[in-house]
């Protein structure tokens, strides 16, 4: 066994922290407060030809697997940018899995290079506020028309809807009472959001405000066939291959922010004095600290071990939950202690802190809850009865 | 037309640096190591001659195996080929035993243009590049802001006090760049696949038949590093900032010194 960082691994994250580096805390400060996409640390990264990096050389992009694209979002999200610094590039990266793996040449031809380029922006239109995690209910409608198809209902946390010209949109072909099995019937569309028959609405949240999360009303919007991912009827199981990858990115990225976090926390316990020594002398501050550190290492080997199964083609489920699980506990924990160290400074935006704890928050929601990993592992790696 | 960037890896400016057990150096086993800023600005340089056409350039560094890191970053931002001495002996040499292995494979490789940086991030002696200079025979440039290349080498360097000097040399030459001289490029994606291709050869001192460099030819050996204590006129003041400047404002007014 051999825990050495390969060259090319080194080189990306060596490459990648750089770049990333150049845009500060302050910067994103500005941009989580404007509500602004960022888009200068985005075309930096896109002019660097990173947002190909799983686009095959083919199609102009690197050809590389999860372990590289999750070795670079670690990174990104271990900048100052944090978690929306890694939304900004994640969603082009895992996004459009399904197109590379199902998708039509013709439709690989069409969007891979300006996916590659980082000129293409893509929605992710599977949840629905009435489907929850069950998305054998959605309501999203495809019926056929004589130039295609035409789409109505609504998705909700649609991430980046805004910018994006294209959604990778889920919907019920046929109904589900008529399916053999609940989740046949669905189709994938890489739809246009074409503003005349989409409506977007952003939503309020806590955190990671850089990127938009929308709801998206959709009516009478047509689709052409050529815009149908793989086969019809079979949407859900394609999306399958982009599920995973999007447990393992997020992990990663987990381990980004709470590796950050640390860090900041850290430098802080060293530099601030009280009672004529640095606060960081005291266990209380200390131990945590240490805690979450190793935590943070150990989880950072499981998201590892879930992108090489995955890159090798092996049934990679388990792990990537389970490292999703682990790496949003340990990242919470990790800002959260790193919050604490601040004391009241903690809470003031201009420490940055509060900005990672609210974002770290989301990886224990998203992009599927912890209680849902936990029901998988219990069915699925324990065997358990369902609970549901 | 052929440019040899001349590259030394020191410590992450970030690294925390510790004294080694015997005071002569630093605790350098476990510490993150980066391309020494100023010759991230003569690497720039070169590979700007090759933007704007044809040009070969080599880079060049001395050191461990953790150097290839260094060297492959070079060139996944488009060096063309790298030349590594590794040799536990060399990495024992003085500025002039550095110099001295350069000038080997200058001389082997026989650039227009040799550029470096015009000091080391830790080591700060400025003292390579001339001495480098001095063994080709080469006229050369110190604290270079910018250059023009045509049949000559133009160079505009600083001065004390804000004034600037430009100065045209002949090629064969060697320029060291001042740090800030340019706006050094990141390696792109495609940069970092294709430089896994480009070839890195190894050198001993032997291949280079150099002999007069490395430990046993040390003239300026490192007596002792240490952190200087504190002493007793400097207090460091504490807190936020505003309970900084607080502190201060106390401080000026108590001492009387407005």
């Amino acid at each position: 066994m051999d825990f050495q960082l390969p060259d090319e691994l080194q080189d990306i994250r060596d490459n990648a922290s750089r770049l990333a580096s150049a845009y500060d805390d302050d910067y994103w400060l500005e941009r989580d407060e404007k509500k602004e996409f960022p888009w200068a640390f985005y075309n930096d990264f896109a002019e660097a030809g990173w947002m190909g990096i799983v686009v095959p050389e083919a199609y102009g992009g690197a050809g590389l697997g999860i372990v590289e694209a999750a070795t670079l979002l670690r990174e990104v999200a271990g900048s100052a940018g944090a978690m929306n610094a890694a939304s900004a590039l994640h969603l082009t990266i895992f996004g459009m899995g399904p197109v590379i793996h199902h998708g039509s040449e013709e439709m690989k031809q069409r969007y891979l290079p300006a996916t590659a380029r980082g000129e293409l922006h893509v929605s992710f239109g599977v949840t629905e506020d009435d489907a929850g995690t069950d998305t054998s209910r959605i309501r999203t409608q495809a019926v056929r028309s004589d130039k295609g198809w035409v789409v109505n209902g609504k998705k909700i946390w649609n991430t980046k809807a805004q910018q994006a010209q294209k959604v990778l949109l889920l919907a019920r072909t046929t109904p589900r009472e008529e399916c053999k099995r609940k989740l046949d019937g669905l189709t994938l569309f890489l739809a246009d959001i074409d503003r005349a028959h989409c409506e977007i609405r952003e939503i309020n949240k806590l955190g990671r405000n850089a990127i938009n999360s929308n709801e998206l009303f959709i009516n009478d919007l047509p689709v052409s066939d050529d815009d149908v991912v793989g086969e019809v009827g079979r949407g859900f199981y394609q999306l399958l291959d982009g599920l995973n990858p999007e447990r393992i990115l997020i992990s990663a990225e987990a381990c980004g922010i709470g590796f950050r976090a640390v860090e900041v926390a850290t430098a802080y316990a060293k530099e601030r004095t009280v009672f004529d020594r640095p606060i960081g002398q005291n266990q209380a501050i200390a131990h945590p600290l240490a805690d979450s550190y190793s935590e943070l290492l150990a989880s950072d080997l499981l998201w590892q071990k879930a992108a090489w199964a995955y890159d090798r083609g092996d049934n990679a489920g388990p792990l990537a939950n389970m490292a999703k699980l682990r790496c949003g506990e340990a990242s919470f924990r990790a800002c959260d202690r790193a919050l604490q160290t601040f004391g009241g400074f903690g809470y003031a935006r201009e420490y940055h802190v509060e900005r990672y704890w609210r974002e770290a928050r989301l990886m224990r929601i998203a992009p599927i809850s912890q209680e849902m990993v936990l029901n998988y592992v219990s069915e699925h790696v324990l065997d358990l009865p369902r609970s549901y | 037309m052929k440019v040899m960037v001349c590259l030394k890896q020191v410590p992450h400016q970030d690294a925390r640096l510790d004294v080694n057990a015997d005071g002569t150096w630093i605790q350098d086993g476990n510490i993150k190591f980066e391309i020494n800023s100023y010759d991230t600005y003569a690497l720039e340089e070169a590979l700007k001659i090759k933007d704007a056409g044809e040009a070969d350039v080599v880079v060049v560094s001395i050191g461990p195996d953790r150097v290839t890191q260094a060297l492959r970053t070079a060139l996944g931002m488009g060096a063309d080929r790298a030349i590594h001495v590794k040799d536990d002996d060399a990495d024992l040499s003085d500025t002039l035993g550095c110099a001295k292995i350069l000038a080997a494979i200058a001389k082997e490789e026989n650039p227009d243009i040799v550029f470096t940086g015009f000091m080391s991030d830790d080591g700060n002696f400025s003292a390579v590049a001339p001495m480098l200079a001095e063994l080709l025979d080469l006229p050369s440039a110190t604290g270079v802001l910018s250059v023009e290349v045509g049949d000559s080498l133009k160079c505009e360097r600083e001065l004390e006090g804000g004034a600037l000097e430009v100065v045209e040399l002949p090629k064969p030459c060697l320029a060291a760049i001042q740090t800030g001289a340019n706006q050094v490029r990141y390696a792109s994606l495609k940069g970092i696949m294709q430089a896994k291709k480009k070839p890195v050869d190894v050198k001993t001192m032997a291949d280079l038949g150099v002999s007069d460099a490395g430990a046993g030819a040390v003239k300026a050996k490192i007596e002792k590093v240490y952190v200087p204590p504190k002493g007793d006129s400097a207090e460091i003041l504490s807190g936020s900032t505003d309970e900084i400047v607080g502190q201060l404002v106390t401080k000026i007014k108590e001492l009387g010194v407005l």
